[in-house]
């Protein structure tokens, strides 16, 4: 697996107060893509988690979309939500904080599917 | 793997099932093998641990009751001499540092591991006492007979119904059985937090120079302060030749905050305290997983006709602040119910009332009567002012205490405290009865 760390990611602010200046130190910082190339998965044939995007336009919060640890939730330009299921690590904070009420349907993957954490 | 209906008895009806072979499950099926019943333990992950991810220290005092000298073959990244204690503000950090050769040597306190051999050498100790391990199945709900009573699982396996006298459901931090059997509401995200880590590899010799550490000594730091305006803490621990970094973020203000959890924990890793431990260090894993940190208060019913429910299932992470524990609680309740079903079975009463002393031998044990003596903590501690105003107070006041103030005359203590205050926005009434709050939490 090769992990690049993405250069130049801090940037300065120059209206900062100059003790501030400095650009903090940032280690490990890789693009998503990157980061969730990290981790296993073995994608099942079913998604395990089905997004019913017509509920999800009355939703103005949309807070699947900031939460989402595995950034698998977009809005799309209709007021909908696109979703993928095939990066997901199961940990069920979409459906816990979804406050539309059968916007997300969840379920876990079929036996063997899904994530596979080496280091958890 | 071992399929319990591969010699053709499929609807042989098995004493126990346990669902999910986490730190809980394995621990209530060794229970049950060791008591002699048949029991199988389903996994619905690839292998046990698969689905586990966690941030921080495994206690393993618990582990006495199920391997003497467990330590001489647990796989063990680090064991933990060091215990921090670290509050933060973006430009300052005040540290706790405490440090023993003791947990060093046996029989140890506290160890760092990757959930994936942990859960799985903890799982090959139910197998070892007779339990049945199926692995890659899921169980998908609850089988009823006829009456109505729980009489096993349905499994996403063909013609996979899985007939028991007990179920033990430890399913983890989502339990669908438990929220099936209404133990649990369907959502709960305030008394959840979302854990994220990220696992950064550096040379074992970097580590141990950079933590001071020697061997196989681990370091553990907790950390208040570093996840801004959402409720929460940070984690940074040792393992052999990775560093776990990672926030823990309260789920109800998490999505409103408009900040991503990977943000979080990149800006816990630029803190100018952190920052020079992570040098080159390059990413490994990343991952999250929820934690149930309701405590004793928000607990679910622990059983019902026919069941029980375990570990993260029934709430039993201890988030108290200064004590940060989940798998020795996980394996303690485990422990215990599949000893309170061994003792039903034998019996012959599964219902609710036969299953209850589960619940006074929990009382009894390390797991609630210490959820019931800090009961009050998980609300204090993810309080507005000791997350969002306390870091900031204890760190001004210190950084007063030690800026040598030279021609001037050092301020006094008192001084020094009402200057804090005030500059945090803190009123010392409220520090005053937050301080008798905190001294009844933690009494």
């Amino acid at each position: 697996m090769i992990l690049r760390r993405r250069r130049g990611a801090a940037t300065v602010d120059a209206n900062a107060a100059p003790a501030r200046a400095a650009a903090p130190e940032r280690w490990g910082e890789v693009s998503f893509e990157d980061r969730m190339a990290t981790v296993d998965f073995r994608v099942g044939e079913r998604p395990h988690i089905v997004v019913d995007s017509d509920v999800c336009r009355s939703c103005t919060t949309r807070e699947c979309v900031t939460a989402c640890p595995a950034n698998l939730f977009a809005p799309t330009a209709d007021g909908g939500i696109l979703f993928n299921y095939e990066q997901c690590f199961e940990c069920g904070t979409c459906y816990q904080i979804c406050n539309r009420e059968g916007a997300i349907t969840w379920t876990y993957p079929d036996g063997g599917h899904g994530v596979v954490f080496r280091h958890g | 793997m071992a399929d319990p209906r591969a010699d053709g008895r499929a609807a042989a009806e098995v004493d126990a099932v346990v669902v999910g072979a986490g730190p809980a499950g394995s621990a209530a099926a060794w229970a049950l093998a060791r008591a002699g019943k048949s029991v199988v333990l389903l996994e619905r992950g690839p292998f046990p641990g698969s689905k586990n991810l966690f941030g921080g220290v495994v206690y393993g005092r618990i582990l006495d009751e199920i391997a003497p000298r467990w330590w001489e073959e647990v796989p063990v990244q680090r064991w933990v001499v060091r215990r921090s204690t670290m509050v933060m503000t973006p430009t300052q950090a005040l540290t706790v540092d405490f440090r023993t050769q003791a947990w060093g040597r046996p029989p140890y306190n506290g160890m760092t591991v990757y959930r994936a051999d942990f859960d799985r050498w903890l799982a090959g100790k139910a197998v070892e006492a007779g339990a049945t391990l199926v692995t890659s199945t899921v169980a998908t709900g609850l089988l009823r007979d006829e009456a109505g009573r729980i009489a096993g699982v349905r499994t996403d396996r063909p013609g996979g119904e899985l007939r028991a006298k007990i179920v033990i459901a430890c399913d983890g931090v989502n339990s669908f059985l438990a929220k099936e059997a209404r133990l649990v509401p369907r959502t709960d995200p305030e008394h959840l937090t979302l854990g994220v880590k990220e696992v950064l590899a550096l040379p074992r010799e970097v580590i141990d120079e950079r933590f001071g550490l020697r061997g196989d000594e681990g370091l553990d730091i907790e950390i208040l302060g570093c996840t801004g305006d959402i409720p929460g803490g940070g984690f940074l621990y040792t393992n052999g030749d990775t560093v776990s970094v990672g926030v823990v973020l309260s789920l109800a203000h998490l999505g409103r905050s408009g900040r991503r959890p990977e943000e979080v924990i990149a800006d816990l890793k630029a803190h100018p305290a952190i920052a020079p431990y992570l040098r080159g260090a390059t990413l490994k894993e990343y991952g999250a997983h929820l934690i149930p940190e309701g405590g004793y208060n928000h607990m679910p019913a622990l059983y019902t006709d026919g069941m029980l429910v375990a570990g993260d299932a029934a709430g039993m992470c201890l988030a108290a602040g200064i004590w940060l524990e989940g798998v020795n609680f996980a394996i303690g309740s485990g422990l215990a119910a599949g000893r309170a079903a061994a003792r039903a079975l034998d019996s012959g009463d599964l219902s609710a009332s036969g299953l209850s002393g589960y619940r006074r031998e929990l009382e009894k044990g390390f797991v609630l009567a210490n959820h019931r003596r800090l009961r009050g903590a998980p609300d204090l501690v993810l309080s507005e002012r000791v997350q969002r105003r306390y870091p900031g107070l204890v760190a001004d006041l210190v950084e007063g205490m030690f800026t040598v103030t030279d021609p001037k005359p050092k301020p006094g203590l008192l001084a020094l405290l009402k200057r804090a205050a005030r500059r945090n926005d803190v009123r010392l009434r409220h520090l005053l009865a937050d301080a008798v709050r905190g001294g009844r939490v933690f009494r």
